[in-house]
């Protein structure tokens, strides 16, 4: 075994572990810090995928992001960090089966590709061309560029929704406002 | 082997690689081997100059800021009262509070110094000396940062204290906001240079610094990074006087030491990234034949942009949090967006017309900074204005 191979198992360990634990761990806020460790471990595997870009937005979004906003609503909840509550509910065997069936699929589709059949072979193109390459497929018209702006459009809806539900009613506006 | 003292980091690598593979290791082996040791080289020689040199610098300044005398005790100048400080800090108990989450009690201290310390991994201190080269160098940057923003709220949800956790909340609310400026600011650089790698960054600032051609975007990342790392006037994370000390408090012994030796640090990644970002990193004159003299050139540029934090840390008051916020969401933010398309326009609009590049640059810079002291003057008379007419609303009952 080859050491990136050893590190993939580890990473990889890891971050099943630590999914794990995200729906296991009976406090919410623990389950959080678990996620994070998870996300963490996925970024850790785009690097050994030399995918540099992908780990670094990863960690990014990720966690610098969505974490903390996790976190924050937690303990911003009502009982304050000591949030507990049962494991499952009663419709835990539907999740498991679609989670069962979801998997069975990705093994399916994954099996079929050719390229994962043997060992792939190195990247031929340098990290900085496949990069260039990514950000001209998100505005080539004939690429990518519809997905992500409809992406950008959704972001953007729930961002004007999220402030027209935290703003203040219009009649105390005036008061809340410049003091 | 000859050694050659015009560049010693790189004789200094392949004379150790020479000997490690003279041992019988395998060469990948000697790589990490030697990666590791300039890693630890690395750390090693920055919590020297944060946890001793600079916080006896900070101490000095401040006194003589403040009309006192500051450290004068221990050794010339007081200069080893950080290092008996740091005695202290050792030998005191390590107090974990009851009712804290040991795990990530014990963790966050050190993700606070590894995201200070991490960042220095892809500074360029002179020319071929970088940890390493990342093709996304600048968004590594904020990553590492964001792993900061965690350690704090780590720190503050763990101790299982409500001014800690007060701290945490006010912390989550300026840096996640400030991240905001502070990444669309590295954007301009990013567009100058035409990649996102720091080395490049650093050479495409052969023609000219950053801070000539983008002065606004400067002038956003110094503030909004000053911000994201929590210094004076905006530490209102650990805000002594109204909470106590904010995420920090339950901290005692060696782990308040690496909480701020870890602040210290950041204020000197700030100043460094500044320095390689927007005034040229290691650039100057006789730094490519001799690549020491470029680390003297870096090691002045960070110097001075230091100096400036501090000169503005220890003369500033505490700026209130919904004025920071209002700061970071009504003004910077918005500058920061405009800063992005002007810059744009005008890297493509200076080839087209034949115009010299820094012009072009410069002037749209120059527009933009007047256009917004126009508009805060526009704001700040209609906020005059509603004050004028105030008391006669007191008279009627209308204002609270």
């Amino acid at each position: 075994m080859t050491l990136v191979q050893i590190l993939f198992l580890l990473f990889g360990l890891v971050t099943l572990l630590a999914s794990l634990m995200v729906v296991t761990s009976p406090k919410l806020v623990h389950a959080a810090f678990w996620l994070i460790l998870a996300l963490a471990g996925v970024a850790a595997l785009f690097i050994l995928l030399e995918a540099t870009f992908l780990a670094v937005v990863q960690v990014v979004v990720y966690i610098g992001a969505i974490a903390i906003l996790i976190i924050f609503a937690v303990m911003l909840t009502r009982r304050v960090m000591h949030d507990t509550g049962p494991q499952v509910n009663r419709s835990w065997w539907v999740a498991l089966l679609v989670s069962l069936v979801l998997f069975g699929g990705l093994v399916l589709m994954l099996a079929q590709v050719p390229a994962l059949a043997g060992t792939p072979a190195p990247l031929m193109v340098d990290q900085e061309t496949l990069l260039e390459d990514l950000g001209r497929a998100l505005v080539d018209a004939d690429r990518y560029v519809l997905p992500f702006e409809l992406a950008s459009v959704l972001l953007m809806a729930s961002m004007i929704g999220a402030i027209f539900v935290a703003r203040p009613p219009s009649g105390s506006e005036e008061r809340s406002g410049e003091r | 082997m000859d050694f050659n003292f015009q560049d010693p980091f790189t004789s200094i690598g392949e004379l150790l690689r020479g000997l490690l593979l003279g041992w019988g290791l395998a060469p990948g082996l000697v790589s990490l081997i030697l990666m590791l040791l300039g890693a630890l080289v690395l750390a090693g020689f920055a919590m020297t100059l944060a946890g001793v040199f600079l916080t006896w610098l900070d101490r000095k300044l401040a006194a003589r800021i403040q009309d006192r005398l500051g450290p004068n005790r221990v050794g010339p100048f007081g200069i080893f009262q950080p290092i008996a400080d740091a005695i202290k800090l050792i030998t005191k108990e390590d107090i974990i509070p009851e009712g804290a989450e040991r795990a990530i009690f014990k963790l966050a201290p050190m993700l606070a110094v590894m995201s200070a310390v991490g960042i220095w991994a892809v500074v360029p201190f002179a020319p071929r000396l970088i940890g390493t080269d990342l093709n996304v160098g600048v968004l590594y940057i904020v990553a590492v940062g964001a792993i900061g923003t965690l350690s704090i709220m780590m720190g503050g949800m763990a101790s299982n204290n409500k001014y800690a956790m007060l701290g945490a909340f006010r912390t989550v609310a300026q840096m996640v906001a400030y991240e905001i400026p502070m990444v669309i600011a590295l954007l301009v650089p990013t567009m100058l240079a035409g990649t996102m790698g720091v080395g490049g960054i650093v050479e495409a600032q052969r023609g000219g610094w950053f801070i000539v051609l983008a002065p606004v975007a400067t002038l956003l990342f110094f503030v909004s990074a000053m911000a994201e790392a929590g210094r004076a006037p905006f530490d209102l994370l650990e805000a002594e006087s109204e909470i106590v000390a904010g995420y920090n408090v339950e901290y005692s012994g060696m782990k308040f030491g690496m909480f701020y030796v870890a602040e210290f640090l950041h204020g000197v990644t700030i100043a460094a990234l500044t320095a390689t970002l927007f005034l040229g990193g290691w650039l100057g004159p006789g730094a490519q034949q001799f690549p020491l003299l470029g680390l003297v050139y870096f090691a002045i540029k960070t110097a001075f942009v230091y100096l400036v934090i501090s000169l503005i840390r220890f003369s500033m008051p505490r700026i209130r949090i919904d004025h920071l916020l209002a700061f970071n969401w009504k003004l910077l933010t918005p500058l920061a967006l405009a800063a992005v398309i002007v810059t744009a326009i005008a890297d493509k609009l200076a080839p087209a017309l034949g115009w010299n590049r820094a012009v072009v640059h410069l002037t749209a810079n120059i527009l933009l900074a007047w256009a917004t002291f126009e508009a805060l003057r526009a704001y700040a008379r209609g906020i005059r204005q509603r004050v004028e007419v105030q008391p006669a609303a007191v008279e009627t009952g209308g204002a609270d």
